[in-house]
This record gives structure tokens, sequence and C-alpha cells, in this order.
């Protein structure tokens, strides 16, 4: 249906010979719309669900007063919150590098963002099916850390600085175990394809697909931990070392794209979870888009119990777990799955 | 080759995980430390000159204030001294109202270790977890004294009233709440994976130096010295309890954390103790009116959550002491800090200072 009514858009262009790069300009501006509609009402969930969660794991209520009328579990929260950021003062501090400093909550953010142009949200409904699609997310979620070291570097503050330096020693080094997991996906679909690999686990979820399956699940939840920095992995925003980490300096709207960004791509890493192993929008019964967003946030919610349950590691234990651990199972995991396909 | 060097990074005195007004100046190579130098005096009250112009029980609500969480115990080690000096015979009830007083207090001063300890190697959820214990011992002071932070409760000779109706109820229903609790704690926190990487081998303090830098309380036990003061030089009538001294071999971090934990266990057996045999009778004994000690001088100590507490007051004969000098257990503690911190971790900083587990009011008085 989508098609049609953008077909019948398309003719209507041509017959009143409007140019065409118009109509693509419109298309895609309308496309990145609803995107970021989305983005922004999975982080505003995302942040009342966090605050609700944690309260109950803490023998607290979380936010109950924010809301109309007045007993629903302060569902309104998030919102209060998004007007605060808004018309705080914006700060920069007189030391801080200008360029750098403003612009690096955009290069966090934008990733995050750009990430969900491939994600299969159901049959069907993705903004572009690349058949690189993979790939192209692995590459581009890997940007963020740029926009880290910026914050860190153009803040000129010793506690961001060694924020920054540890969240890029720890994503570039997590990133290689994260990666090698998601190899033994493609390899079983045979396919980089987003949609092609939801459509491979039509019978088996590659969850589930023992033996390979359910280690590249476990490697990929723990090196997606570390890539979102939340705990037990959460060392560049320690806050009992480093006070709040890369965005110490920040304030206002800047602070509030770094928060975006990160609750981005906490969905972003749950949602990816979701289609690469727990056979994204299939499901009996309930429509695709309810499956798709039922095994994201059971995801979400595995990472949110972690957070609240778990004390953090040390840097070295870190990199330990990265390099000494995680790496020669992935390894291990993909001649694994070479043997099982030759099989 | 490339130049490097060191990179000095200042924490506190406002830092989120230093427990008060403490500021380390941190001489930092990466993220290894090099040096450490603590500074002190941001909270500095001058409680030991207060205490030479009042007189000695408008003195008691001053110890509140120097280890704020353990102010039972604080009261407690100052009127023993005055006690000492005076040479007053206490009635059994007011021996009894103060060991069950002093150890609700260590306690809750142990709750607030466990909580903050644990929030400071990351995990947030067991601090509220402690707090929420902690409110219950709080209650029954509330219902005791009034008060919920600083209770002034104890007086020289006694206690400032005798203990409210439905106490000892109340006090079997927290023990019986909080046992199981403590099971759930070593669950949550003790074996877990993450913390005891975190903690084992982790700024170790020798016995030999433990001893050497006057090292007290539980910090001197999680490094094997079997020394607590409530067995060593009874007071009160801690002599009359069965309860075992917990002590660590390592000396680091998880033993000065699983001391605590351990000693909560103790706290809850010689409460059980206490409660179930307390006796009736005076809660004062027949103390003059004005106290005006015989000139002199004392030092008593009693032994705090934190460590040796110890009064050393001289007397002049007149209301007011002459001098009161205070020696406080975090202050002597806080000087192994430098010691156990070269060659650690930044993330380990926090780790140490949070075993050693000082409160800035007893500091810097």
């Amino acid at each position: 249906m989508l098609k049609a009514i953008c077909d019948f858009f398309k003719s209507l262009f041509i017959e009143y010979n409007i140019p065409l790069w118009l109509y693509n300009l419109i298309y895609i501006t309308i496309i990145a719309l609803i995107i970021i509609g989305f983005v922004l009402l999975t982080v505003l969930f995302l942040t009342w669900l966090e605050r609700k969660l944690s309260a109950r794991f803490q023998s607290r209520l979380g936010p109950m007063r924010v809301a109309w009328p007045r007993n629903l579990h302060g569902w309104a929260q998030p919102i209060a919150d998004a007007m605060k950021l808004l018309i705080k003062e914006d700060i920069i501090s007189k030391s801080a590098d200008r360029w750098v400093f403003t612009l690096a909550p955009l290069v966090v953010f934008v990733p995050a963002y750009l990430v969900y142009l491939a994600i299969p949200f159901a049959k069907g409904w993705i903004v572009k099916d690349l058949n690189i699609g993979i790939l192209y997310i692995i590459a581009i979620s890997s940007l963020g850390v740029i926009g880290i070291i910026m914050a860190g570097w153009g803040s000129n503050n010793k506690y961001s600085l060694l924020s920054a330096l540890r969240s890029a020693a720890q994503m570039v080094s997590y990133e290689v175990p994260l990666i090698l997991s998601v190899i033994v996906v493609v390899m079983l679909t045979g396919s980089l394809s987003m949609v092609k690999i939801v459509e491979a686990q039509k019978n088996l979820w590659f969850v589930f697909s023992f033996p390979v399956g359910p280690l590249a699940f476990l490697i990929y939840l723990t090196s997606a931990t570390a890539e979102v920095n939340r705990i037990p992995f959460d060392l560049p925003e320690a806050e009992q070392e480093l006070v709040a980490g890369f965005h110490i300096e920040y304030s206002g709207m800047k602070f509030a794209f770094f928060f975006l960004a990160e609750y981005a791509n906490l969905f972003a890493v749950s949602a990816i979870c979701a289609t690469l192993f727990l056979g994204g929008w299939q499901g009996p019964i309930l429509p695709p888009l309810v499956w798709f967003l039922l095994k994201s946030y059971l995801i979400v919610l595995i990472l949110m119990w972690l957070r609240w349950t778990l004390p953090r590691v040390r840097v070295d234990q870190l990199m330990n777990l990265a390099w000494k651990v995680l790496l020669p199972l992935a390894l291990i995991n993909i001649a694994l799955t070479g043997i099982v396909m030759m099989v | 080759m490339i130049k490097t060097e060191e990179f000095f990074v200042n924490m506190g005195p406002q830092h989120p995980s230093t427990h008060g007004v403490l500021r380390l100046l941190l001489e930092l190579d990466g993220e290894v430390i090099v040096g450490c130098t603590p500074h002190i005096g941001y909270l500095h009250r001058g409680i030991e000159k207060i205490a030479e112009m009042r007189s000695y029980t408008q003195f008691i609500p001053f110890t509140d204030r120097l280890d704020y969480l353990a102010s039972m115990n604080n009261n407690l080690a100052y009127v023993q001294a005055v006690e000492k000096l005076m040479g007053i015979d206490l009635p059994k009830r007011v021996k009894y109202i103060r060991v069950i007083m002093a150890e609700l207090n260590r306690i809750a001063s142990h709750l607030v270790f466990w909580g903050c300890y644990a929030q400071d190697l990351g995990a947030v959820t067991p601090f509220l977890y402690a707090f929420r214990e902690r409110e219950k011992i709080i209650d029954l002071f509330e219902m005791t004294c009034g008060a919920r932070l600083t209770y002034n409760y104890l007086r020289i000779g006694g206690v400032s009233r005798d203990l409210p109706e439905g106490f000892k109820d109340k006090v079997l229903d927290f023990l019986k709440y909080f046992k199981p609790r403590l099971v759930e704690y070593d669950n949550l926190i003790t074996n877990n994976e993450i913390f005891i990487k975190r903690t084992k081998g982790i700024g170790i303090l020798s016995k030999e130096d433990a001893l050497a830098l006057g090292v007290s309380g539980p910090n001197l036990r999680a490094s094997g010295v079997r020394w607590d003061l409530r067995r060593g030089i009874p007071y009160a009538n801690y002599e009359e309890f069965e309860f075992d001294i917990p002590t660590g071999s390592q000396g680091d971090c998880f033993d000065r954390y699983y001391v605590r934990v351990e000693e909560m266990r103790q706290s809850v057996r010689i409460l059980e103790q206490a409660i179930n045999s307390l006796p009736e009778g005076e809660f004062k004994a027949k103390v003059p009116k004005v106290i005006k000690p015989p000139e002199g001088e004392v030092y008593s100590a009693a032994e705090n959550p934190r460590g040796e507490l110890g009064f050393y007051i001289i007397s002049d004969g007149s209301s007011n002491p002459y001098r009161l000098k205070v020696r406080a257990p975090s202050f002597i503690n806080l000087q192994v800090l430098p010691k156990l911190l070269v060659g650690f971790k930044v993330a380990d900083v926090i780790a140490v200072v949070g075993s050693i587990d000082l409160v800035m009011g007893e500091v810097d008085r």
C-alpha cells in the first residue's frame, strides 16, 4: 500500500512537471522524520522504563506524580525531563575547544540514528534493504566513538579525557568479538542483508541452533553491553570514578543529545540482537511488528536488569575479557560453524 | 621514544565517592597511580576546643557529630571516659541498654558501609537495600530518643530516658527480619564474581603495617589481627556476651569488606542475647546535678564501627574539661591510604578508599 501511495505522488509530480529531485527530497525527509519520531518516542519510553524498572529493583516506586490522571505511574516524566533539558542554559566552558565541543553531541547522535535505516521492523518495513545491511550497521555504529573522543578532548577536562580514552579503547576492543559473533549468523544465512537474515530464521531462530547459535548470542550480548557503555561495562561513565565521564561539561540540549544517543543505541543493539538471533519479526498469531518490539524489549529488559544488579568491572579486567576470553571464543565459534555447515 | 609525564587528578573535595570532603591529589601515569596525597580539614569545626568551653554534659551532643553514622557509639565512648574519671558505678540495666544501642548502631553503620561500598563499585541497587534496613534501626532509635541521626541519648551515669514500651518486641522483629537479609547480601554482592575480582588482592595492608600505623577496628582485623576492644578491654558489659571476632587473612579490600559483613552477624548475636536478658531496674545511676570530676586525667576507648574511638580528658576539677582529645579511628586509618594506593589503577582508588570506610566528620573534628 505504501508503494501505491508513493507511486501516486510520483505520478502527480511527473504530470505537473515538477522536477523529480524535489519528490525525492520530500520522500527522504518524510522517511527521516518518521524514523526520528520513532527514535525519540523509543528513547522517551526507554527512559521511563529504565526509571520504573530500576525503582522496582530497588524497592522504590519511581516517578508516580508526573501523569495525568494522577496515578498512571508517572508516564509523563520523560516529557517533563525533555522540557527541562530544552530550556536549560547551554554552557560552554571558557577553555573548551568550541567547535569540537559543539559538534561532538551530533557526531555521537547521528550514527546512532542512522543505524535505524537498516533495521527491519516487519516484513517490508525497512527503509532500505541493503544487501550489506549488517555490515552497514556495524560500520556506522562504530563512528560514534569519534564523537566521544571529540567530547572528551573538546571539554578540556581531565575526567572527560580519561573517560574518552577509556571509551575509545573499550569500543574498539569490543567491536572485534561483536563482529566475529555476527559473522556466525552471516555464515549460517549466507547473506549480509538484514531481511534475508530474518527470513533464514523461519524455522529455527539462530539463538536455538546448537551449538554455535547460543554462544554467538552470548558473545554478542556481552559485547553489545560494552558497546552501549552499560553496567557492568560502563567505565566511560563510571560516576564514582570519573564523576560523569565524557559528558561532564555538557548541559542542556547538548547533554540531551548524548542522552538520546545512549538510549537510541540501547534500543538499536537490542533490535539488532532480536533480528540476528531471535528471528526478528517472525512469530505466530501476533502481527510481525509486535513480535519485533517484544523481542527487542526483551533484550532491553535483560540489559536493564544487568545494569541495576551488577557492579562494574575494572578497566584492565574489561580488556582481558574482550581479548582473552571473548575473542578466542568467537574465533572457535566461527570454526565450529564452518564444521557444522560442512557436516 | 615519546616523552610522557605524570598527570595530576584532584579527587574531591566534591567528588561523589570520597564520602564527604576528602580531597585526594592523585599522581597518575596513564591509569596507574604513582602517588597520592590526602588533604583534609574541610570539615574542621574545632570540636576539641569547644569541649573546653562546655560542661561535661553539654559536650555529649558534640560527640554525635564526630562519626555521624555511629552517634550512639560516640556517646558511649565519651560518657564512659567521664564515668571512669568520676568512678561511677552503673546499674545493670544501663549497661544492657548501652550495649543494645551500640550494637544496633554498629549494624546501621556497617549497613551504610555495605551499601556505599557496593555503590562505589558500580552496583547502585544494594545501597537502597541497605538504607531500607537502616531505616528500621533508625525508627527504633527515634522511638527511644526522638532523634534519627544525632541521638544524644546517653548521659553520664545512664541514659536520658528509659526504653519505650514495646521496644523489646520491635528489636526482636527487626532481628528476625534482618537475619535472612544478610544471606541475601552475600548472594547479591559477596559472592558476585565481578565484586570479588574488583576487591581481592587490591589495597593489601599487611599485619605489620597495620600495627605500625595504628590502624584499628575492622581494618585491623581484616589484616589478621584478632583485636577487638569489646574483648580486649571489655567495657559496658560485653564480657557477658558470646560473640566471635571475625578476622581476615589477606588484608585486602575484600577482607575489609567481609569482616564488616561478619560483624553485622556478630552484632545480631549480641543483640539477641542482650535483648532477651535485659534486666529491670534504674536507667540512671546516682550522679550529682553538676558534673565535676576530680582533678586528674583519663583515657578511655570504645570499639566503634570504624575502630578505636578514644577520649583523653584532663580535668582540673571544674565543670568543664581542661583539655579533651579525641582519638578518632578514621583519622588514623586514613594515613594508610597513600601506602595502599600506589601501583593500583584509578578505579581501585574508589575500591580502596571505600573499604577503609572513612567518615570525614571524625577525621576533621
